[in-house]
């Protein structure tokens, strides 16, 4: 029974929000900052009602300086706190670039070892919510490539509880992707860690289980990729899909498992794909499985453009349609 | 000839130009002079460049009284860390030119304003330097061997911050200014601020020079320091010279006077003057433990040698210059101070200058004697936790070194 009562249904965003409220319990020295996360919850309500159960101190409403919140946030967590850092929007966050790369990334390494930077940063990401620029876009590769920083993405509700919880215990910086188009989706989730562990922060899931090929996806493509999957399976084609969950450190065992056994690799991310995430992911599995593979990877993303004004993004982003196009592509070979 | 062709046929429009590139250099030099010889009336001072014990002035009176307290042997101590700080400097510089350092950022000309500032903290107070901080480091109790394997290139800086409460160098100008805030901002969550407790109360203080007044990072952090009133003095080194750029490049309005638009008090203090530097921070710093809030904090001074051993100054600032600021040198003017007022006799002086040459000895010989770092470590703290691309990495050039190794080369 009490198992039972464990479970929630919760979108992703809610996810997020228990998570964030279960680590401010666990850990007095979580502390959340950001533009307008006090008050308001944030603009997509992350954060909502945490501002009053745990004061302004602990969530803290920043003045509107992406450098500066990042940066200040590197000051608390030398002081001892585990900050966790609201950007606003993912095209918002590259006035903070410097301190991102040139300091939090690098403070543990030039210190050797004596300083740690437990912090997170959180950044919801992606298009297909209509937005204006500078509101939909999908920066994760400029940090995976970063060494010193952790980076990993969600894309379901139960991921987004436990993953935020667990960001936020570990003693890296971790940049966290929140698929922004997905914040209101729906799933049950198990809060009890105790009834069903959960999975460590760095390892990617096969999400569905197939033959015929692999969908390598994180954040919002790995509902794209289950529909594709779906829709394939109708047409009697068995596709495995991946969620990658962690960007850096790629989890390549359970990657590499899979393109093993189905011999055919699709990437799958709103990022344009010159230098994508789907590249590095290439040229491993390229390494890793190339007696195995059966065709060559094919990448499937945004177009290497600047992300267009959004009348154009439903046919920018990687849809249904240009995953099954490269599916038969790959089961061509 | 020149005469003759001017007669005959004048050139009528580039003249003017042409008097215009020939006199650059005097027709930019009237505003520098102005700024580099004269602090102004704000100008927080006691000791005048001849040693002389100024009147008290509009300036100077809240700070008086810390002057006053202060007595033979605190002047005899600041006197020795000015001196001690110039050799490390000097040490520093000749081991570059020696080969043994790649780079040294000498803060000749500087050692009041971080003596005086260094001087003015607690132990658990927390400083945030730049990269040319080597005299706030050793009023922290950082050894000076450890501010050498940065510059010598066996490491990125190394050292245990927390061991003294002064943080690794930034060189990306403005970065600290931040990091000091959001420490502050902590140190305000672990309530050891305006209780009172003199062990307790804690301040952090964040460096930056001129050129850093420019960078975004330095206007947020304090933006930040503000709204939060957070317990920080801001210390900015104005040394007149952002590597070729000089003030009026870098700001219309000096520092201590942009403070006020911030919403935190501003002074400028003489940053050759070491006793009204420490009179001017002690006070600062004691707001800001009191909870007081943030204060910024000008020490008009003056880069006497190069930005870092890799510039040459002659190729963009007059001779004259730094003549007019060696008659303020520092450590000159504070030995007149004490001459004049009978804080030290001659033996003293004597033996400060041993001290000194035993500890440019010591610096000199740690230094040569720095080993190479461990190949093998090159990916060790990369991250915190295990990270498999690292190790595979660190497993990889392992055994690309043992294949030397090996093949007995």
């Amino acid at each position: 029974m009490s198992a039972m009562t464990s479970v929630q249904r919760l979108t992703l965003a809610k996810g997020l929000n228990q998570g964030l409220r279960k680590a401010m319990e666990d850990d007095p020295k979580v502390v959340l900052m950001g533009e307008d996360v006090g008050k308001l919850g944030g603009v997509f309500r992350i954060t909502e009602g945490l501002q009053k159960d745990f004061g302004e101190d602990r969530v803290i409403d920043t003045p509107l300086a992406e450098s500066g919140i990042v940066g200040t946030a590197v000051g608390l967590a030398l002081r001892g706190y585990r900050p966790v850092v609201e950007i606003q929007f993912d095209g918002f966050i590259y006035p903070a670039f410097d301190q991102i790369v040139s300091q939090v990334a690098k403070l543990h390494a030039r210190s050797l070892g004596h300083l740690k930077l437990p912090m997170v940063i959180r950044v919801p990401f992606g298009g297909g919510i209509g937005a204006v620029e500078h509101h939909s876009e999908s920066n994760e590769a400029y940090f995976a490539h970063t060494a010193g920083l952790r980076v990993v993405a969600v894309s379901d509700p139960a991921d987004a509880y436990w993953m935020i919880q667990q960001a936020i215990r570990s003693d890296d910086p971790v940049m966290f992707y929140e698929p922004k188009r997905r914040y209101h989706e729906r799933a049950e989730v198990e809060l009890d860690e105790a009834a069903e562990a959960p999975l460590p922060l760095h390892r990617a899931r096969v999400t569905r289980e197939g033959t015929d090929v692999t969908l390598l996806a994180y954040g919002p493509t790995v509902k794209t990729c289950l529909q594709a999957a779906e829709a394939a399976a109708a047409e009697g084609k068995s596709l495995e899909v991946v969620d990658l969950r962690s960007l850096s450190p790629l989890d390549l065992d359970t990657i590499t498992t899979s393109v093993k056994k189905t011999g055919r690799a699709v990437t799958v991310h709103e990022a344009a794909t010159f230098l994508g995430m789907g590249a590095e992911l290439a040229a491993l599995v390229q390494r890793e499985c190339f007696h195995h593979l059966e065709a060559p990877v094919l990448r499937v993303g945004g177009y290497n453009i600047p992300y267009p004004p959004s009348r154009f993004e439903e046919e920018f982003l990687p849809g249904l349609d240009r995953v099954l196009d490269a599916v038969d592509e790959s089961l061509a070979y | 000839m020149s005469e003759h062709l001017t007669e005959d046929a004048p050139p009528a429009q580039p003249i003017v130009d042409a008097r215009h590139l020939q006199h650059h250099e005097t027709t930019v030099q009237p505003m520098m002079e102005h700024d580099i010889t004269d602090g102004g009336p704000d100008m927080v001072q006691f000791v005048d460049g001849d040693g002389n014990r100024l009147e008290t002035t509009e300036a100077n009176a809240p700070y008086a009284k810390i002057v006053e307290d202060m007595t033979s042997e605190d002047a005899r101590s600041m006197y020795r860390d000015l001196v001690l700080v110039r050799r490390v400097d000097a040490e520093g510089f000749a081991l570059q030119r020696q080969g043994e350092l790649g780079l040294w950022p000498s803060l000749l000309g500087q050692e009041a304003a971080q003596v005086g500032a260094g001087r003015a903290m607690r132990p658990q107070d927390y400083a945030f330097p730049g990269y040319r901080e080597h005299g706030v480091a050793w009023c922290r109790g950082v050894p000076p061997e450890n501010l050498l394997g940065i510059f010598r290139g066996v490491n990125h800086g190394g050292w245990d911050s927390n061991a003294n409460n002064f943080h690794l160098y930034t060189i990306v100008i403005g970065n600290q200014m931040l990091h000091a805030t959001g420490y502050a901002m902590g140190v305000q969550r672990d309530g050891k601020v305006g209780t009172g407790d003199p062990d307790r109360d804690t301040a952090v203080m964040a460096f930056t020079g001129d050129g850093g007044t420019a960078q975004g990072d330095y206007n947020e952090a304090l933006v930040f320091a503000s709204v939060s009133n957070a317990p920080l003095v801001f210390f900015v080194q104005n040394n007149q010279w952002a590597i070729s750029e000089p003030n009026y490049k870098q700001f219309r309005i000096p520092p201590y006077l942009r403070a006020r638009g911030f919403g935190f008090p501003g002074v400028r203090v003489d940053g050759n003057d070491v006793l009204a530097v420490y009179a001017v921070t002690k006070a600062a710093l004691d707001a800001a433990r009191a909870g007081q809030g943030p204060t910024l904090i000008e020490a008009f001074t003056y880069r006497m040698g190069a930005h870092t051993t890799s510039d040459d100054p002659t190729k963009y600032r007059p001779a004259a210059e730094l003549d007019i600021w060696k008659e303020k040198d520092p450590i000159k003017r504070m030995r007149g101070f004490m001459e004049t007022k009978g804080h030290a006799d001659a033996s003293f002086f004597e033996q400060i200058d041993a001290e000194a040459d035993e500890l440019a000895a010591r610096i000199r010989k740690a230094c040569q004697e720095m080993p190479d770092p461990d190949l093998r470590t090159m990916f060790d703290h990369t991250y915190a936790e295990e990270h498999p691309v690292i190790e595979a990495e660190k497993a990889e050039f392992s055994a690309y070194l043992d294949s030397f190794e090996e093949a007995g080369r």
